[in-house]
């Protein structure tokens, strides 16, 4: 390990969350709230620490694959360590372990909340709340590829370590321009959102969390009832818009570019969109019953849908009330996730493909044994080596999901739904599960010591597992 | 730029790696995906895992934004069809390498047909780059430009020579054509000189001069070249073989050494000139008999580094005076052995990447005019201008002495059908032909630009 370039880094990207954690200080300013003197005093001494850490410029910039795992990984441990600290100074979330649940479960964009009740919360913490999901959801190391000038080609690790998806290529052959290109898209589309949000008269606050938190498929909220209490137009509005936040980033670089054909060529996006019509079409049939009108089962089924199989977590009604079916195809979109690329979580659609493509070629080769097959992803042979990380990514998703549902279990006040959506709500980035944990209960209720267990799913579910493994990996911590 | 590198071995990732460092836009394309991924975990390139012949394969490496397709892959046809390709579909400038001696001694059409910008054969490359280490001392800089096809070479006139105190016109007279002084420094000043041009003792003087003429010409001046009587060479490989072609025109007695005697059967074929020797040239009797220790100089191009190596200390250790060149493929153990006394390293690989980064920042510099490339010459103080002529340019057709010039403008060399025409006062431009313009002025965007009354 090459411990300089890691503080280096570190030090760069606590500067970028100090300049950060200005929008929630001028909220406070703005509504005139005591609470903004806590973050202007977090940021000055974040940057401080920042500025001293950066003195020292390593001489040879080389990054490895494990010092970007590592950076990329304790960068994220590290800002939301400081993340939480203007809630504890405040009082917001007096509790540490509190404060650091909702800040990383805001960083790694999941959504759970602590929060008994959220309304009661000073407006500059609702504002960092939903703002760490903006930053959260495209990443913060590729917010500092784009912004800040780094020579040398081993950005790509970062890159690579921070970005969501079985394999992580540029759009341009810079990985600033690329990573520029990611934030001008994701900050376009917000913006878009934000504007339309307030023209469907919902208030600017409002407004501007809950385009946050959609646009990092977070779902931090504003309201006691998350986003039950808006009218069905802007709640129509949010559907659109956290569907089209779980495509692949990349078909919105087709759309603007001369390839507009690929971009309705993407087989993960056609997957993603047709998942989504597919469970919308069960659910709505399913729940008829418990809505006025068809149109609003509908409407319902499909803000649940896009919720879920994004990551987002906003609701407009309890779907902890819904008939079992319905329920279970909500946990099954809990696994699949997202596409890969964009800014939401779970295993993502793209892995699903290749394990369904992979079973049905195993089944082949037990019918004709000596039979030898391609797959093909996206109309080309797809790598051997990514099929074979996508099995091991799934084998490894196992592990720490089995090894996350016993720690629960230590706590025997929780039923066996609780503990198993709960794992699967943080460590799919969701926000909400079922049970004691579903959509309009909170976190709080669970054990100190599973706090930190389901805040390391949160962190290895967005970070896509390796980055969090490899601290855990002895040889890593070794200087060479 | 946008620049797409198709073919990752060595070259291309020189290539690559310096290109980068240039901070231009590179998408590399391999058909290998192991190399592909090592390459994108170092450098800041895209990469893409196909045939870079494809056209799909192009598409996606963004061929239609493209300003140059490199094709350096192992296969000469792949690389001419890639470069095929993309001129097609991207309408870029394209490198080739190319070093099937078929296919390069028919590259004038090649180049022509297919629309290629330039073409690299790494084993001329790193030849041409021998014989000009032994032609010239190294003290005597020399500027190569126009794709590697022109060199000026730099000088100063010794005091009490036969060209002080002499016009340009007296000059030619005296020693006849073929030299064409381009670039006159005094007193840090560079002067693009016309025929009037007095020289004096003192001057650093740049001149083009054809290759058969270049002995003669210092001779008769006075200048001390330094230039090597003969030569060994061990090892009989291709890039010897176009060594001793490049060394026999100017006059250097050639011995090949080479263990092969059926390749030594084939060069004497080619090389009735050279003296080829059929032996073991790591045998220091061999050696010893051949005259090592009273040679000129010594070139070790064997295909085995450490043989190289070994070759050339002992070379070094019997005959200290001569001029030592020895040949490495890898470029990467030269930390190691530069202590050692080699004499001159190169290496066919990094040559070739230099040639080509060369052209690559001419074309950088033109970007926005005419011109083909732009080469800084003279220390960076003069230009290098290259444009090709149109139908509509204004100079078709007229004796250049007729031509009305801007001050410190002059048109150094026309390349005509793969000759380099040095041209006099009767010498014109014609359609189709490339023109070397030398000037200090900037900013020239068009031929027109050379003109006096335009």
């Amino acid at each position: 390990m090459h411990f300089d370039i890691v503080v280096y880094i570190l030090g760069k990207i606590l500067r970028i969350e100090a300049y950060l954690m200005l929008l929630p200080a001028l909220t406070g300013v703005i509504y005139r709230e005591l609470e903004c003197v806590s973050f202007f005093l977090v940021a000055a001494a974040t940057y401080i620490v920042g500025t001293l850490m950066t003195q020292r410029k390593p001489e040879k910039f080389v990054l490895y694959s494990r010092e970007g795992l590592v950076t990329v990984s304790l960068s994220w441990i590290l800002i939301s360590l400081i993340g939480c600290l203007p809630f504890v100074v405040n009082g917001d979330i007096p509790s540490f372990t509190n404060a650091l649940f909702e800040t990383i479960s805001g960083f790694t964009t999941t959504g759970a909340s602590i929060l008994e009740n959220v309304e009661a919360l000073s407006h500059a913490s609702l504002m960092w709340r939903s703002f760490t999901h903006w930053v959260g959801g495209m990443g913060v190391i590729v917010f500092m590829l784009a912004i800040l000038p780094m020579t040398g080609g081993h950005n790509m690790q970062l890159m690579r370590a921070e970005s969501p998806g079985p394999s992580v290529g540029k759009l341009v052959p810079k990985v600033r321009e690329s990573a520029k290109i990611l934030y001008l898209i994701y900050f376009a589309m917000t913006v878009v959102e934000i504007i339309v949000l307030i023209c469907a008269r919902m208030p600017v606050f409002d407004a501007l969390c809950i385009s946050f938190g959609s646009a990092g498929t977070g779902g931090f909220g504003v309201k006691a009832d998350s986003c039950g209490s808006y009218t069905s137009l802007q709640q129509s509005f949010i559907t659109l818009f956290i569907t089209l936040f779980g495509v692949n980033f990349n078909a919105y670089y087709f759309l603007l570019g001369k390839n507009r054909k690929e971009a309705f060529k993407m087989e993960e996006v056609r997957w993603y969109l047709a998942i989504i019509a597919a469970s919308v079409a069960l659910i709505t049939v399913n729940v008829r019953g418990y809505f006025d009108t068809l149109y609003q089962a509908f409407h319902h089924a499909f803000f649940q849908v896009s919720s879920i199989i994004t990551t987002t977590g906003y609701g407009t009604t309890d779907f902890d009330l819904w008939p079992e079916f319905s329920k279970m195809i909500l946990v099954f979109l809990m696994f699949v996730g997202a596409c890969a690329g964009s800014t939401g979580g779970g295993i993502k659609v793209s892995r699903i493909i290749i394990l369904i493509k992979s079973v049905g070629h195993e089944l082949i080769h037990y019918i004709h044994p000596k039979s030898v097959t391609t797959m093909k992803f996206d109309g080309r042979p797809a790598d051997k080596e990514m099929v074979k990380g996508v099995s091991v990514y799934l084998a490894a998703y196992c592990a720490i999901y089995i090894v996350s549902m016993l720690l629960l279990s230590l706590d025997n006040r929780q039923d066996f739904t609780t503990n198993f959506t709960a794992v699967a709500a943080t460590f799919n980035n969701i926000g909400p599960g079922l049970s004691k944990v579903g959509p309009v209960m909170n976190y709080n209720g669970l054990a100190g010591g599973s706090k930190y267990v389901l805040m390391f799913d949160m962190l290895a579910g967005r970070l896509e597992l390796y980055p969090m493994l490899m601290l855990f990996v002895p040889a890593v911590w070794k200087r060479r | 730029m946008r620049i797409i590198v198709a073919g990752c071995g060595k070259v291309g990732e020189t290539i690559v790696s310096k290109l980068t460092g240039e901070g231009h836009d590179i998408a590399v394309i391999d058909v290998n995906n192991r190399v592909i991924g090592s390459i994108t975990d170092n450098y800041d390139v895209m990469g893409i895992v196909g045939n870079s012949a494809s056209y799909s394969v192009q598409k996606d490496a963004g061929i239609e934004d493209t300003d140059l397709l490199i094709a350096v892959t192992d296969s000469d046809e792949e690389n001419l069809l890639t470069c095929l390709f993309a001129k097609k579909a991207g309408n870029c400038n394209t490198i080739a390498r190319v070093r099937n001696p078929v296919y390069w001694k028919e590259l004038p059409y090649i180049k022509e047909e297919l629309g290629l910008s330039m073409t690299i054969n790494p084993e001329y490359a790193a030849a041409t780059e021998a014989a000009r280490i032994l032609r010239f001392p190294s003290a005597m800089k020399i500027d190569i430009f126009a794709r590697g096809r022109v060199e000026l070479l730099q000088f100063v006139i010794p005091e009490g020579s036969m060209i002080a105190d002499c016009s340009l016109i007296e000059m030619a007279k005296k020693i006849g054509g073929g030299v064409l002084v381009c670039s006159v420094v005094r007193d840090n000043e560079v002067y693009i000189p016309n025929g009037q041009f007095v020289l004096q003792a003192k001057d650093t003087v740049g001149v083009i001069i054809a290759p058969n003429r270049i002995k003669d010409f210092f001779k008769r001046i006075g200048v001390e070249t330094h230039s090597v009587r003969n030569t060994i060479i061990v090892g009989g490989g291709k890039i010897a073989y176009y060594l001793a072609t490049q060394l026999l025109n100017y006059g250097i007695d050639v011995k090949i050494i080479e263990r092969d005697i059926e390749r030594c059967e084939e060069l004497s074929e080619q090389l009735p000139k050279a003296t080829i020797i059929n032996a073991d040239g790591t045998d220091q009797d061999v050696l010893l008999e051949e005259g090592v220790e009273t040679c000129g100089s010594f070139v070790s191009l064997t295909g085995i580094d450490e043989e190289n190596v070994f070759l050339s200390l002992i070379v070094k250790k019997l005959n200290p005076n001569a001029k030592v060149i020895t040949k490495t493929n890898r470029s990467n153990i030269d930390f190691l052995i530069q202590g050692m006394d080699l004499g001159t390293l190169i290496h066919p690989k990094s040559i070739t990447a230099e040639y080509i980064l060369r052209f690559v920042r001419a074309m950088q510099n033109s970007i926005g005019s005419n011109m083909e490339t732009l080469y800084y010459i003279v220390e960076g103080k003069a230009e290098a201008l290259e444009f090709t002529i149109h139908e509509d340019a204004p100079v078709i057709g007229i004796p250049l002495s007729q031509l009305k010039l801007k001050e410190n403008v002059l048109i150094a060399c026309i390349y005509r059908a793969r000759q380099i025409i040095i041209p006099d006062g009767q010498s014109s431009i014609e359609v189709g032909d490339s023109v070397i313009i030398v000037t200090t002025h900037r900013g020239f965007g068009d031929i027109r630009d050379i003109l006096a009354d335009a």
